[in-house]
């Protein structure tokens, strides 16, 4: 069995007490910083802090806004990666496998899994640099098909459904104006024209109100 | 393997077209029916909990599971085919239901030259125009045959739209490229959100004829010949690779499964994975006796039936006759048999538009727009155009999910990641739309499905190998429809605009549609099709055969209708004669 990770983090630099609003200036309005240790599911604490780190420089945190560290990105990764996307439940693996052209689409063996790990063994040290050298040694890497996915769980883990361990407080909603799953838009729809509509956004587990299983947490 | 007591009919997949047969046949006769569905139940009530963008849009948990099965592809005959591993250029659906719970629902009629389509290309521009290894063929039937089966399709789902031709009386405001009507729309049209108005505009002020997209996501609360109801839509916005959460969206869950579960004659065996259609003897026509299926716990199953109706997806319609040795194999090579002849898809392109202003654009319908005809099929000449045909223009605000959507740019912003890309994803993500194009896809020689010799289903069975490509036709009219579509988009008022990707090589990991077409197709001889116009098999005549595989090419709009109301003119014919003097229709 495997040993149990944490991955501590402080909660001013995850959503929770972090207020964004929504003219997009962000503001903390609890600034003790408590100390959370989230269990990893995938990751090894060394690897959630490089993931981490690497997230932060793709999507970062500055003056237009929050970023990847507070929605909590690497949470959402670490999820997905345990999850059966991680190990390629749902794509054909049965060989042989072979090059093809570009237009035939991703034909390696290698699941989500195996990426991250082998892709994350080339940036051992990551999260101790400073942010130049950080960015310079991602763009060393960026053809590699582990930051096509990096970056692309980057997105998924800013503004997917909190359900999935990311866009903690909807902070990826509320920064691009996206206002969830809204039941209805009967009386908006034809009105607003040219001017932003800017419903507050709701979670599916709030609109429901119900517990919503994750794909992640299938078998 | 365990032979079951027999049955009047088994009918193979649960999707449109079989349901919407087993519910034809189940209350017009009282016929026991077993309809065969390898996916999973479905509950009819609140889907609510589905509006999550990444399990459906982004994991596609409604689709196709491909690690047990999917198809290999290659551009041509001497490529060795590779596996699509994962999904992409169409999304086959499954489950009760199958595509017709995740489809967006847009209802647009055939041009009817579509069903002479030969005939018509001869008659009006002579040998010489056609693209030399074409295939393309009439359909055996006409649209003046199908027309009544539309309209009853269009009741039956509460279609909304506005008729741009009723009775041969063009209509201002609806499509007046259309072939006639008998009836106007069920339903009024879809409200009409920002973007869509912009294009109606634009198209306008161009001279051109915008219309209400014809939707099955209906406007208003609306209750069918059938006493089914469905509500009116709310513009949730999650609607394509989603079921609709209150059922304002037809599918057949909430419009056909309502009347099928009254009906005592009719039942649906899910999990069961038919993987042969039985037939007595060996060799030449006759019969087949039923079909032999795997369900969930690994158990063969023999089901006998006296007919048996396959209604699975285009893709797997082919297969299953090519693994139960039914007909003959298409030949490329020497353009003799059928089986797997004439696939075809559609083209599929968009230019995208970025804005100015906000355009709040997660409100919406998938079917909640404006379409543009002028160019639909042969309504402008091409006698000095170096193409056939043509196809129709969309705008609307269709479900825009910001994991799928974020980061979408204009050419101006160079960067992919980092400060820079985060804040041009911020500042255009509301900001931008885009102008679909949907084309006709010609059937070529060289364009076809067989058995894959290499790769296999977790069964052992080979899996479906497509052999396709675009050809010039589809080139020349994708960068004719990218010149109108950038046209419009400067109407618009967008400030940037990428046009259409050029069409090379057909791309299997760029979503086009879920509209195939071909390789059981239908027609009037039986040396150029495998089902006659009644979609009833040539050598098998207790054998019928329904879905997008029996179109002998596509037609630039969207499928459904066309087969749903295929459908209608097969089970009049099954219930008013075939069934009284089982036999030959044609």
């Amino acid at each position: 069995m495997r040993r149990r990770h944490f991955l501590t983090l402080s909660a001013a630099s995850l959503g929770g007490v972090l207020v964004y609003s929504l003219d997009r200036k962000g503001s903390l309005l609890s600034a003790q910083d408590k100390r959370l240790r989230v269990p990893l599911r995938f990751f090894t604490e060394e690897e959630a802090l490089i993931v981490g780190a690497a997230t932060s420089r793709i999507f970062p945190t500055d003056q237009s806004g929050p970023g990847a560290r507070e929605a909590g990105v690497v949470i959402y990764i670490d999820r997905q990666l345990a999850g059966p996307y991680g190990r390629d439940r749902y794509r054909y693996t049965q060989g042989p496998f072979e090059d093809g052209p570009p237009e035939l689409g991703y034909q390696g063996k290698a699941t989500p899994r195996e990426i991250f790990r082998e892709g994350i063994k080339n940036l051992k040290g990551f999260d101790r640099l400073a942010p130049e050298e950080q960015d310079a040694r991602l763009q060393q890497i960026e053809s590699s098909r582990f930051f096509s996915l990096l970056r692309q769980h980057t997105i998924e883990g800013m503004f997917s459904d909190p359900i999935h361990g990311g866009n903690v407080d909807m902070i990826g909603w509320q920064l691009i104006g996206f206002p969830g799953p809204r039941m209805s838009n009967y009386d908006d729809i034809d009105k607003h024209f040219g001017e932003a509509f800017r419903p507050t956004p709701i979670s599916l587990e709030q609109v429901t109100r119900a517990i919503v299983r994750p794909g992640e947490d299938e078998q | 393997m365990k032979t079951l007591p027999p049955v009047d009919v088994v009918i193979v997949g649960g999707g449109w077209a079989g349901l919407l047969m087993a519910k034809e046949l189940g209350s017009r006769t009282s016929l026991s029916i077993v309809v065969l569905e390898r996916g999973g139940p479905r509950k009819t009530e609140n889907y609510s909990t589905d509006m999550d963008e990444l399990d459906y849009a982004i994991r596609m948990h409604m689709m196709q599971d491909l690690s047990r099965e999917t198809v290999t592809f290659r551009h041509t005959e001497q490529q060795r085919a590779l596996p699509l591993r994962q999904h992409g250029c169409f999304l086959p659906g499954t489950g009760v239901g199958g595509a017709g719970e995740h489809w967006s629902g847009h209802f647009p009629r055939y041009v009817p030259d579509s069903f002479e389509l030969l005939s018509c290309t001869l008659g009006k521009y002579g040998p010489a125009k056609l693209p030399e290894d074409h295939s393309i063929q009439d359909w055996g039937i006409s649209y003046d045959d199908l027309e009544p089966h539309y309209t009853r399709t269009e009741m039956l789902l509460g279609i909304s739209g506005k008729a741009g031709n009723l009775l041969g009386k063009q209509i201002e405001g609806g499509n007046i490229f259309e072939g006639w009507r008998s009836a106007e729309y069920p339903t009024p049209p879809t409200k009409i959100p920002y973007v869509a108005a912009l294009f109606r505009d634009a198209a306008k002020s161009l001279g051109y004829h915008p219309y209400p997209i014809p939707a099955a996501t209906t406007s208003v609360g609306f209750t069918n010949p059938d006493g089914v109801s469905r509500p009116g839509c709310t513009y949730c916005g999650f609607c394509s690779l989603f079921v609709c959460m209150i059922g304002a969206k037809a599918q057949p869950t909430n419009t056909l499964l309502p009347v099928i579960q009254k009906r005592k004659n009719v039942s649906i065996r899910t999990g069961a994975r038919v993987r042969r259609i039985n037939r007595a003897g060996i060799n030449g026509s006759g019969n087949v006796t039923g079909v032999t299926y795997m369900d969930s716990s690994g158990e063969e199953h023999f089901q006998p039936a006296a007919l048996t109706i396959l209604a699975s997806w285009t893709l797997n319609n082919t297969r299953l006759l090519l693994l139960s040795g039914l007909g003959e194999p298409y030949d490329p090579a020497t353009a003799k048999g059928n089986v797997g002849r004439n696939l075809t898809h559609q083209i599929l392109s968009s230019a995208t538009l970025f804005f100015e202003r906000p355009l709040n654009r997660f409100m919406g319908s998938a079917a909640a727009g404006l379409r543009v005809s002028d160019w639909d099929g042969d309504t402008f000449d091409h006698t000095h155009l170096p193409f056939l045909r043509g196809g129709s223009f969309t705008v609307m605000h269709i479900t825009e999910g910001p994991v799928a959507n974020f980061g979408v740019l204009p050419p101006s912003v160079k960067s992919r990641w980092g400060p820079d890309w985060k804040k041009a994803g911020l500042y255009y993500y509301d900001r931008t739309a885009r102008i679909g194009f949907s084309g006709e896809h010609l059937a070529y020689k060289g364009n076809y499905m067989d058995l894959d010799p290499t790769y296999k289903d977790r069964l052992g069975d080979p899996l479906l190998r497509m052999t396709l490509d675009w050809r010039d036709n589809e080139r020349h009219m994708s960068k004719f429809a990218s010149e109108k579509a950038m046209e419009m988009a400067r109407a618009m008022g967008a400030k940037e605009t990428i046009p259409f990707p050029t069409l090379r090589n057909y791309d299997t990991t760029r979503y086009q549609s879920t509209h195939l077409q071909g390789g059981t197709i239908m027609g009037s001889l039986p040396d150029r099709s495998v089902v006659n116009p009644f979609l009833q098999h040539w050598q098998f005549p207790n054998l019928f055969v329904l879905g997008g595989s029996t179109i002998p090419q596509n037609a630039a709009a969207n499928p459904t209708p066309t087969i749903l109301a295929l459908v209608l003119r097969t089970a009049d014919a099954l219930a008013d004669r075939y069934l009284k003097h089982p036999g030959p229709l044609a």
